[in-house]
């Protein structure tokens, strides 16, 4: 049996520089994989972060639903793996409690 | 957004881990479960963010801990287990996520389950039900390397000596203290099944340690009947380094 190391880590884990992009908290967010039609909260994504920035993947099908890259002050975001993220808006970040 | 926290106090865990107790200006307050990013600046501007989970319970004193464990070839927790000093200040940004979170206003039983530095936000969890009073019933099953190693140790002993309050189980994987009767091993099927609440009652799971072992643990709770969506997981990743 060869051993198998997991390499990713979860939606969680982007949190804090999604904090950076979104007013509301995403990781209880519900999105839905524009590749398998599975809907799933972020904080259950794979999310890899060995590069110079974040790929989050459907934890059914592994297509990639959310890229985030930091180019000095600029962020790029690209989300088209998802049809759609559901935000829950009464919930800010600056007034989580 | 970065804030200021200010070390006030300090506390080794076990020979690798330590507690930093920081006060926060302005801080919004927090839930049990959620995390902080730590971010670190050199003097030549490079700068490296760590995440990591908040180890108290809510409070109004803008007080929050942190438990810290040191990774060999880590660039931040050497930094903040070996250098860090009382009075020194950190900049930090949170509280953040508000899915892996623990509400004092839920009562159905909870199910904690932890792979080592696992056990840090469900600590918080822990210790939010005490100080919130709470009666959900809670269950900690706790895998650890060896007695040595574990977090915490007075406190959660002193919760398994308690009736009623939080039913405690090790499970230790490469040492036992003397005369355990459960030989060194991973947590299995029979282990979960035992030390678990049954599915029929609904309970809620937190599922929190390293990704091999959280992805291990979510499979048997959800071949024993438990949904998918009551299973909350938060993993760290192959070595345990929180980025």
């Amino acid at each position: 049996m060869s051993s198998f190391t997991y390499d990713y880590v979860d939606g969680n884990a982007a949190a804090g520089e999604l904090s950076r992009i979104f007013a509301t908290d995403v990781t209880a967010a519900e999105g839905q994989c524009a590749h398998c039609g599975a809907i799933r909260r972020f904080a259950e994504a794979h999310l890899y972060m060995q590069g110079p920035g974040v790929v989050a993947r459907c934890a059914v099908c592994e297509n990639v639903l959310l890229r985030l890259a930091n180019v000095r002050q600029r962020v790029f975001l690209d989300i088209r793996g998802m049809t759609y993220l559901k935000l829950d808006t009464s919930q800010s970040l600056e007034s989580s409690r | 957004m970065w804030r200021v926290g200010t070390v006030v106090a300090l506390n080794d865990e076990t020979e690798t881990a330590r507690t930093l107790k920081l006060e926060i200006l302005e801080w919004p307050g927090h839930v049990a479960g959620q995390h902080v990013d730590v971010r670190l600046t050199a003097s030549d501007g490079y700068s490296a963010v760590r995440s990591y989970s908040i180890a108290s319970a809510p409070n109004s004193k803008g007080r929050v801990e942190i438990t810290v464990e040191r990774l060999p070839n880590g660039e931040v927790s050497p930094y903040l287990t070996q250098n860090v000093a009382i009075g020194d200040r950190l900049e930090l940004r949170g509280p953040i996520g508000g899915w892996f979170v623990w509400r004092a206003e839920q009562n159905e039983p909870i199910q904690l389950i932890a792979g080592g530095s696992g056990i840090v936000p469900l600590r918080a969890m822990i210790r939010s039900r005490i100080s919130a009073g709470g009666t959900a019933p809670f269950r900690l099953l706790y895998s650890v390397r060896e007695p040595g190693a574990v977090f915490y140790r007075d406190e959660v002993q002193a919760l398994s000596n308690k009736d009623n309050a939080v039913t405690v189980t090790y499970a230790y994987t490469r040492a036992t203290p003397k005369d355990w009767p459960r030989p060194p091993g991973r947590i299995d099927a029979a282990l979960i099944t035992s030390a678990t609440w049954s599915s029929n009652l609904g309970p809620t799971s937190y599922v929190c340690g390293p990704t091999s072992f959280v992805e291990r643990v979510a499979g048997f709770l959800a071949s024993l009947g438990n949904s998918p969506g009551k299973i909350r997981t938060e993993r760290f990743g192959p070595t345990g380094d929180r980025k």
